[in-house]
């Protein structure tokens, strides 16, 4: 009797920590739309025509065609920032399905071959095809990525234990590697290739279509229902797969499940601005010492924050080398980088 | 208990220290006649034919002079340069993945690749550097970056995770420098920046041979040092400390000798991808009992990247490809390989 105490103690402890955890999720997530908000809001009235909050809000409310700056915004940055917050959010919620799935934090993008097939396929576009515009390469790197993450899956999943992080991992470290060679000897062979490949390849928000982004919207909403029924068996499977299997959880299901949205969400956005790498790699590590262990918090917040980093990337981009502009796939590596570092740094190293 | 269970991995039963230590004779011997083979074969490959008797006739002085000139001037410095930069690359790569128990943790993947890269890429589009300017501004690109991981990681338990992660947001960092060069560069200065940034051994000459062979000779005699420390830091921290291996003394040691293996490496041959992900795991497997040989490993790593640039010179008549493109068409395929057929454990 006296030795139940203490445990009914921890308990109702662990309750009223679940209750105050929940809370802090919940005022964290508000906190992470209201940066959305900003970000959104930065994208859409900065840039080499600087625009006060008035006619911002007029553009959008009551366009007139005869104002310049109406038009910018409403034809070039408008565009710009949905399609930045669709392909921030599907990078994000990507990047934290990879680790969890891989149980690696290393794991992004890059890692199951997803980049290098989008990128390999693209290239093909230009030397074979000749195509030079992004708006052109969508169809190209989707099916890329496609087909890059289904092989490395089948590789990394053959054999008798399955599809452990592990195998997976370097399955798309080996497919990368080998594919960038393929993509060298096109570059080093071809001149014009080398000029319509390089602009693509360090991944941007400028000069995308919004038709695009209609003809791969099913596909992103698709991979983020699927991120959202995976989000209860990824938390087991961190626990490990002979736990995970005797909790009842069918692992090769939801290791597909996950796969699928990680192809569905990474090929639309690598489609969309060409392959951006740091997104999905940062943001989990930002979320995680914030929300625990949770896949379901994390993805709603790396929802959120994915977009915002993503939108401020391209927002410095357009300041720090106006009047000209540095893409964003490089300014957020660039930015991405020392937050991670520091996240690294000062979090006790949450291993996965 | 800990320490007993680590002493009895480090001392098996001696039938089965015999068993392996046979294995092991056998696959170096072979690795080392692969080598061997090889060499010839790239003395006598190419254009210019040269026979075996010729080869002989100049290793008695008799030979001709185009002969000598272009075994001696041409071919030779290739295939030395070639053999010590797969060594030092697979030996980097040994220490790498062993010190920080990360099969991904090979020095393309954390950054110190990436970091010669970036430095070699200014030093061709900002400066027009080459020859020995652009291997140095290489080689310090390589160890600046890794020592800037290594001070930002800091020291202390989960150091050697940290590192990796660090590294990891490093190589991002720098291939975002690196491509913002390449998107702003001459068109054609790019493509030869490519060219570099794959890896290959065009344009040896003895002088790097003997720079790199100097390198060489101090950093692997270092290596040989770490080995036993290393031995004992793969059974983890813990067990490593019960041995009298202080891990956070030891970790900083080995991963500056792999630095600068892979520094000297990537600056005069190019980060050549896969030879220092991918040959410590491959004669993990050949010797089949998952330990780590630094010799057979060199051994591995020499042949693969003189392997490659046979087939880079002369797979396709008219084009000469840098070997890097080789090395990695031919070691994805094959680690792709291995992890569809290999039933049991990952490596």
């Amino acid at each position: 009797m006296a030795a139940a105490l203490p445990a009914v103690a921890a308990v109702h402890g662990r309750v009223r920590s679940r209750t105050d955890s929940s809370v802090r999720r919940t005022v964290g997530l508000a906190a992470c739309g209201a940066v959305l908000l900003a970000a959104v809001w930065l994208s859409l009235a900065v840039g080499s025509r600087s625009l006060d909050p008035a006619t911002v809000i007029g553009a959008l409310t009551d366009p007139s065609s005869a104002s310049v700056d109406h038009l910018v915004v409403r034809e070039l940055r408008v565009p710009r920032t949905v399609i930045g917050i669709a392909v921030g959010a599907a990078l994000a919620v990507a990047g934290t399905l990879m680790q969890g799935l891989t149980r690696n934090p290393l794991a992004d993008p890059g890692l199951l071959g997803v980049n290098a097939g989008a990128s390999l396929f693209v290239v093909l576009a230009i030397t074979l095809f000749g195509l030079t515009s992004p708006a052109a390469f969508v169809w190209f790197a989707f099916a890329g990525a496609a087909a890059a993450t289904v092989l490395v899956y089948a590789v990394g999943s053959a054999g008798r234990e399955g599809a452990t992080p592990m195998r997976l991992a370097l399955a798309g470290t080996a497919l990368t590697a080998g594919i960038t060679s393929i993509i060298s000897v096109l570059l080093i062979t071809r001149l014009d290739t080398v000029n319509a490949y390089r602009l693509w390849s360090v991944g941007s928000l400028a000069a995308r279509e919004l038709g695009d982004l209609a003809t791969l919207l099913p596909f992103l909403l698709a991979g983020i229902v699927l991120a959202a029924i995976c989000a209860r068996p990824l938390d087991l499977l961190a626990m490990g797969d002979d736990l995970a299997r005797g909790l009842g959880q069918n692992l090769a299901l939801a290791r597909i499940t996950a796969t699928l949205a990680i192809v569905l969400l990474c090929g639309a956005a690598t489609a969309l601005a060409g392959p951006i790498v740091f997104i999905g790699l940062v943001i989990p590590h930002i979320v995680r010492p914030f929300v625990g262990a949770s896949h379901g918090w994390m993805l709603a917040w790396a929802c959120l924050l994915g977009p915002a980093l993503l939108l401020l990337a391209d927002v410095i981009g357009r300041i720090v080398a106006a009047p000209g502009e540095l893409e964003a796939g490089l300014v957020a590596a660039a930015i991405g980088a020392p937050v991670m570092i520091a996240v690294v740094r000062t979090s006790k190293a949450v291993r996965l | 208990m800990t320490a007993s269970v680590a002493r009895a991995a480090l001392a098996p039963a001696d039938g089965e220290r015999r068993h392996r230590s046979r294995r092991h004779s056998t696959v170096t011997a072979v690795l080392a006649l692969l080598l061997i083979a090889l060499t010839v074969g790239g003395l006598l490959a190419g254009p210019f034919g040269v026979g075996i008797e010729e080869l002989l006739r100049l290793v008695t002085g008799a030979a001709s002079g185009a002969t000598e000139f272009v075994v001696v001037t041409l071919r030779m410095p290739r295939l030395a340069l070639g053999a010590l930069v797969g060594a030092a690359l697979a030996l980097a790569g040994a220490l790498f993945q062993t010190v920080l128990r990360n099969p991904l943790a090979s020095p393309d993947i954390i950054g110190v690749s990436q970091g010669a890269v970036a430095a070699a890429a200014a030093g061709m589009l900002l400066f027009g550097l080459s020859g020995a300017p652009l291997a140095l501004m290489a080689f310090a690109g390589a160890v600046t970056v890794a020592a800037a991981i290594s001070l930002i990681a800091g020291r202390g338990r989960a150091a050697g995770y940290r590192f990796v992660l660090t590294g990891v947001g490093a190589a991002f960092f720098l291939q975002a420098c690196t491509g913002f060069l390449l998107t702003r560069g001459e068109v054609r200065e790019v493509q030869q920046a490519l060219v570099w940034m794959v890896g290959g051994l065009s344009g040896a000459a003895w002088p790097d041979v003997a720079v790199l062979a100097g390198a060489f000779t101090v950093l692997v005699t270092a290596a040989a040092l770490t080995a036993r420390p290393l031995r004992i830091l793969q059974l983890g921290d813990d067990a490593a400390a019960g041995l009298g291996v202080r891990a956070d003394r030891a970790r900083p040691m080995v991963l500056a000798v792999g630095v600068a293996l892979a520094a000297v490496a990537v600056a005069f041959a190019g980060p050549m991808v896969f030879v220092a992900f991918i040959s410590a795991p491959i004669v993990r497997r050949l010797l089949g009992d998952g330990s780590l040989a630094l010799v057979p490993t060199a051994l591995f790593g020499a042949a693969l990247v003189l392997a490659a640039d046979l087939v880079a010179q002369y797979a396709i008549p008219g084009a000469q490809l840098p070997a890097g493109i080789v090395t990695g068409l031919i070691g994805a395929p094959y680690l792709l390989w291995l992890l569809a057929t290999r039933r049991g454990g990952s490596s």
